[in-house]
């Protein structure tokens, strides 16, 4: 039987499955941040249960630490808490951690794959929505609440139910201007927040086929926001030159069978998808959101619906409700809206290609006074990059702040947001209402754009930039 | 987890529709690392007035009700957010049961998770449950899990459906992780497996 790339890796890890009871299936790879994981050990530490696999785990600290002054004592005696517990639970068990201060700490969908901890055909999971982001390697890799946490953890298992398939299709050359980013989004406009509900995708195309791995992990890290359990792209020689020689690939003894074993992963020529979904790139446009959904995305040329463009009565009030909150109208262009934040960074957009986009677009230029613009890179190893490339000066010239790694103003829990009514272009994945601060404005968009805001001060078309 | 085959204990009835996972655990006692000790927080802007003195007209804080282990209440129970804050901290409160018309889908599966019984009843039996509460506050009822009945002194006998597998854990105390442990061999053999196939996975 033909089978897709999704149906093999879920073959291949199938330990239990009998009629009228959920399926088990055993878990590769568990990652792991300070948030999501103090229950969970808890309830281990209760029942005396011990850790399965200790070396299937990797830990690091992002959500909540500082992203300056990290020498220091953390302030936030929650937080501290929440670092210490981590810190602790990884020494009493065992367990890898990036620490804050260490050399490889930085955001966990920024780090694993950095040390080549996520594979091909792995199933990988961690407490944390975009786990999806690992997909780009051809791995299925889903985030898990806290008691599934506690479960990989004494079992190295998790009962799931099968997801239904959904392949896009992403055919062409990406228009000037226009990045993974983009693609990510202008899927989600199409087919809304709810529209991958019950599937995994697969991304597939010439376009998915051209894209860097960090433009793969953008492109999967943004899955869940389409409502997708996962998102995955197919492994080929990018894919594996990416992972060769990194930390936790496989080494020269394994490396050709590994390479073979990937390179049989791929979804088979005329395999059933329960849904197919195709896009030109043509279509695609630089995107902004002009909402608190990220389904209320645009391109950057086009105005913010009135409600007569949509026939859903709940998506009319959505439109509404999201107007009144981002203080925006109707008929409104991006391009006139001014700003007070620029924020680039993330698990979506603090790649070192992505340091080096921005930079690129900014180099020479000063950010408009009335804009606070921060860089926060993904890790230690792209801060150590970009220096060493000299775009922490560029970006320093400019006035940007040029930080500590960690996930910073992408959710605001460390410190680092918005004050009510303030607006953001932000390379982050969530423009939900309070995501950076409460009564904060977010817009989603690219770090192209989102430099190019910086020194402008509102939305530009990037297309039209010099 | 507590084995659940039979309890009997003081029923409290909670008639409100719609309680969501903010009002059963407010947002402010999320950032604890542990999972007990959310008890004393179940409902807490319900049971507390602003000095922090019990709120004498909110339901369970009636003398009579001290103690219950059935929460009688209404429709779509347990909605907003995926919290196990919630669960943790009725159970943490003494609750075994909760008998609703119905409830929000993820907390319905996390109520198994964490050993307790949500029953699912008609709007009639609810009314009639509840009725036979206020007629003798402080009364108790029996939950049955064996024979799925749930029966009270006044002669009401209500019989519930529950999923078999659910129920096989509760009536064991399996947790998921439990019953998981309980397919120990075949994880073994499929890491085994595995090893064998794919060295590189292992160190
Ligand atoms: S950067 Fe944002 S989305 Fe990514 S893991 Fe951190 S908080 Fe989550």
């Amino acid at each position: 039987m033909k089978k897709t790339m999704y149906e093999k890796i879920w073959d291949a890890h199938l330990v239990y499955s009998e009629e009228g009871v959920t399926p088990l299936i055993y878990i590769d790879r568990h990652l792991m941040h300070e948030v999501t994981s103090p229950q969970a050990f808890q309830g281990l530490l209760e029942m005396s249960r011990p850790i399965r696999r200790p070396e299937a785990v990797l830990a690091t600290l992002d959500h909540c630490i500082p992203t300056i002054n990290r020498d220091q004592p953390i302030k936030d005696s929650i937080a501290a808490n929440q670092v210490a517990t981590l810190q602790n639970n990884c020494r009493i068990n065992g367990l890898l951690l990036f620490d804050m201060q260490g050399p490889d700490n930085g955001i966990i969908h920024v780090v694993a794959p950095e040390n080549g901890f996520t594979h091909p055909g792995m199933t990988v999971v961690c407490g944390d929505s975009h786990t999806a982001t690992h997909g780009a390697f051809g791995a299925l890799a889903f985030g898990v609440g806290t008691s599934e946490v506690e479960h990989v953890l004494a079992t190295q298992t998790l009962p799931q139910k099968a997801s239904k398939t959904l392949l896009i299709k992403i055919e062409g050359k990406l228009g000037p201007g226009v990045t993974p980013k983009d693609v990510t989004m202008a899927v989600i406009g199409k087919i809304g927040t709810a529209g991958g509900n019950g599937h995994v995708i697969e991304y597939a195309g010439s376009a998915v086929r051209a894209m860097s791995m960090e433009g793969r992990m953008t492109l999967c890290n943004m899955a869940i926001e389409a409502g997708a359990r996962a998102g995955m792209v197919a492994p080929d020689q990018k894919t594996f030159d990416y992972l060769q020689g990194k930390k936790f690939a496989p080494g020269p003894e394994h490396w050709e069978k590994a390479v073979s074993y990937w390179k049989s992963l791929v979804s088979d020529e005329g395999a059933h998808f329960d849904q197919v979904i195709e896009l030109d790139t043509a279509s695609i446009g630089p995107q902004v959101t002009w909402g608190t959904s990220p389904e209320q995305v645009m391109a950057i040329d086009q105005t913010i619906p009135k409600t007569s463009d949509f026939n859903d009565a709940g998506k009319q009030e959505a439109l509404k409700n999201a107007l009144h909150y981002m203080g925006l109208k109707s008929g409104q262009r991006m391009t006139e809206v001014s700003l007070d934040w620029v924020f680039i960074g993330s698990c979506t957009n603090s790649r070192i290609e992505d340091m080096r986009a921005a930079a690129q677009v900014i180099k020479g230029k000063k950010v408009n006074p009335k804009v606070r613009a921060i860089v926060v890179p993904g890790s230690y190893p792209v801060k150590r990059q970009a220096e060493a490339e000299g775009l922490d000066r560029i970006f320093k010239e400019a006035g940007f702040e040029w930080r500590e790694p960690g996930c910073s103003m992408c959710l605001a829990m460390n410190g680092d947001e918005l004050a009510p009514g303030q607006r953001c272009a932000s390379t982050s994945n969530r423009n939900f209402e309070g995501r950076q601060g409460k009564g904060g404005r977010t817009h989603l968009v690219s770090p192209e754009m989102a430099a190019a805001a910086a020194i402008a001060g509102h939305f530009v078309d990037i297309r039209t930039w010099s | 987890m507590q084995a659940f085959t039979k309890t009997t204990g003081v029923a409290a009835v909670l008639n409100k529709d719609n309680i969501d996972t903010d009002q059963i655990i407010a947002k402010q006692f999320l950032k604890k690392t542990e999972k007990t000790g959310f008890g004393k927080h179940l409902f807490h802007d319900w049971r507390f007035l602003a000095d922090g003195s019990e709120n004498p007209d909110f339901e369970l804080n009636r003398p009579e009700y001290k103690g219950a282990r059935v929460l009688i209440t209404g429709d779509n129970f347990g909605c907003g957010s995926s919290r196990e804050h919630a669960p943790w901290a009725l159970v943490d409160y003494g609750f075994k049961t909760i008998v609703a018309t119905s409830y929000a889908d993820i907390f319905f599966n996390n109520c198994f998770k964490n050993g307790i019984l949500p029953i699912i009843a008609s709007f009639e039996d609810r009314d009639r449950l509840a009725a036979e509460v206020l007629a003798s506050p402080g009364v108790s009822f029996t939950v049955d899990l064996l024979t799925q009945k749930l029966t009270t002194p006044g002669g009401i006998e209500l019989a519930f459906e529950v999923d078999p597998m659910r129920k096989e854990k509760l009536v064991h105390g399996l947790d998921d992780i439990d019953w998981t442990l309980t397919k120990n061999e075949l994880i073994t053999a499929f890491e085994a497996k595995q090893k064998a196939a794919q060295p590189w996975l292992y160190r």
